[in-house]
């Protein structure tokens, strides 16, 4: 299993091709298509994270002392995105998750998806799954 | 581009490039490329004459008003005090005590709601606004209506995005004791038939407010001739600055209001056991203001005055018709807010695209639009839709940036498809 750094520097490198902001959006949107949408039955208000514009949904399962998230939105750039996010995380354990430090955004450019006025969820989606781990840690200790 | 194009962009009432020339911000690039601009229904750029009075005035001029003898405050005040002159007469307010400066559209609701509420509002009495009511005429009147058991009533709209006038009837009764409404709708665009509200607000014995944020800049308005009791707009929408605005309000009834936020300058004599209230409009203007706003202020006044409301609507009619005629050949696209009377405020969606996504690419492109809710959740509650992507034109935009925006558009659908 790889680590979250070695799979944010796989990313990056993946973006590395693309000079042009039209071919990196190809990119995302095509994460967008190929994620795995949650079903209608788990998209309750529980699991959903407001953003202003676009929604996101987050469901997180613990299981064998790591960390699976599954997430989805109704817009399919910021569905792309939370692919990615999804794709670093997960499969991680709730200490290295919460301890992670999320640096690929900034490095392939698209920083302005994290601004708050972007009103996307993302923010909250990246404070969900910290929080996620954090929580999960918690537990661990407590066993 | 063809003839038909051509003949539209020939009847241009000005000269579109001597006005882009005043505005030094449409030369950017963002993203790396020239901006297009659509986003002025939230708010206008800034032409130089603007920015230049505003820093002309910190510059050379400045100091507090109204409060000292020396030299720089009475120049600050005269400035200050002909911008209110300006307004009276370009909204034919009988006096100058009729026009209060405020901080915006918002600010000048919230005044209304507070103390009209205090003064006026009791159990069971009944406030009435449109189901297209930009947040700000909504809220206040929510929180007005809770603090003194009052309810708050909406007329619904219809399909094309107008209200009817039945409906709006139906729906005065004895008890609307004011009616809040928009002039034009921010999301959809729709100029409402404000003169027969009015008329028909007073018949049935109800005071009403209307919002003019998005008319002030479109429309000419004579506050005698519409006979409004209040109406309120917002500077930034019409090429002034931020943190200003004006509330309107017929004299005697803005004398017989309470004041609203307590301060320097709403007073007349402060003692502990009794402090007495400043005459109009001081009342309501508690505080220092925001003087150099409201002196820049003057200055967009006077650059809509020199090319003229009638102008500046005919080059918007012409902005939205070929806006129409251009996106309505998008696959998919619908729009939102048809109604005949209509402003420069293009709603729509494609297909089932989400509005965020478009946005985003058309940001790449350097197209500025709004999209989400624009503040009018009603109103997307309405269409069952999260939200809009909305293109909304002013005095300097150009048939070219609406091809820029409608080969954008086509661009980020077969991105997004
Ligand atoms: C119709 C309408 N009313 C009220 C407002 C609120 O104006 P402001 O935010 O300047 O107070 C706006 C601006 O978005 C508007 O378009």
């Amino acid at each position: 299993m790889k680590t979250i750094d070695e799979i944010q520097n796989e990313i990056i490198g993946d973006f590395e091709m693309y000079s042009d902001w039209a071919d990196k959006y190809e990119y995302i949107i095509d994460m967008g298509k190929e994620l795995k949408p949650i079903s209608g039955a788990l998209k309750i208000e529980d699991n959903i994270i407001k953003g202003c514009q676009s929604r996101v949904w987050l469901i997180a399962d613990y299981e064998n002392g790591k960390l699976n998230f599954q997430a989805d939105s109704d817009a399919i750039i910021t569905k792309g995105l939370v692919g990615m996010l999804t794709k670093v995380l997960s499969g991680h354990s709730p200490k290295e998750i919460a301890e992670s430090n999320l640096f690929f955004m900034e490095k392939i450019g698209l920083q302005e998806h994290l601004s708050p006025t972007r009103a996307n969820g993302l923010l909250a989606m990246i404070k969900q799954m910290k929080t996620y781990g954090l929580a999960y840690m918690t537990k661990e200790k407590m066993i | 581009m063809n003839s038909a194009n051509n003949d539209i962009i020939q009847s241009i009432p000005f000269d579109v490039d001597k006005i882009r020339a005043q505005f030094p911000i449409l030369n950017i690039q963002v993203n790396n490329k020239p901006l297009v601009y659509l986003d002025n229904g939230a708010s206008t750029q800034k032409p130089n004459s603007v920015i230049e009075t505003t820093n002309f005035y910190y510059s050379n001029q400045y100091s507090n008003i109204h409060r000292g003898v020396h030299k720089l405050s009475q120049i600050g005040t005269d400035l200050y005090e002909k911008t209110r002159l300006n307004f009276q007469h370009f909204i034919n307010a009988t006096t100058p005590s009729e026009i209060i400066f405020t901080k915006g559209t918002t600010h000048g609701i919230n005044t209304i709601a507070y103390t009209y509420g205090r003064k006026y509002l009791q159990k069971g009495d009944e406030i009435l606004i449109s189901g297209m009511e930009h947040h700000s005429n909504i809220v206040p009147w929510q929180i007005v209506c809770e603090i003194y058991g009052a309810i708050l009533k909406v007329v619904p709209i219809e399909q094309n995005g107008t209200i009817s006038l039945e409906k709006f009837k139906t729906l005065l009764s004895p008890k609307t004791k004011l009616v809040a409404m928009t002039y034009i709708s921010n999301s959809l665009g729709t100029i409402n038939p404000i003169k027969e509200i009015i008329d028909l607000s007073h018949q049935n014995g109800s005071h009403i407010l209307v919002d003019a944020a998005q008319a002030i800049h479109h429309l000419p308005i004579d506050v005698q001739e519409l006979d409004c009791d209040f109406l309120v707009f917002s500077g930034h929408k019409m090429y002034g600055p931020t943190g200003t605005g004006i509330l309107y309000g017929k004299e005697a009834l803005l004398d017989a209001l309470p004041p609203f936020e307590g301060g320097g300058d709403m007073i007349k004599e402060v003692r502990f056991d009794k402090t007495t209230f400043n005459d109009l409009p001081f009342k309501f203007e508690a505080g220092t203001p925001n003087i150099a706003g409201i002196i820049g202020l003057n200055a967009a006044l006077d650059f809509i005055k020199e090319i003229g409301l009638p102008q500046i609507m005919a080059h918007d009619k012409q902005l939205l018709d070929y806006c129409h005629q251009q996106l309505g050949e998008i696959d998919g696209i619908r729009f939102f807010g048809t109604s005949q009377e209509k402003a420069g405020v293009v709603s729509f969606l494609i297909n089932e695209i989400h509005p965020y996504d478009i946005g985003v690419i058309l940001d790449n492109l350097g197209i500025a639009i709004r999209t989400g809710h624009h503040c009018t959740q009603p109103v997307m509650d309405f269409y069952n839709i999260p939200g809009t992507c909305r293109a909304s034109f002013g005095i300097y935009n150009t048939m070219e940036e609406i091809d820029v925006l409608t080969n954008g558009l086509k661009r980020a659908v077969k991105m997004l498809s």
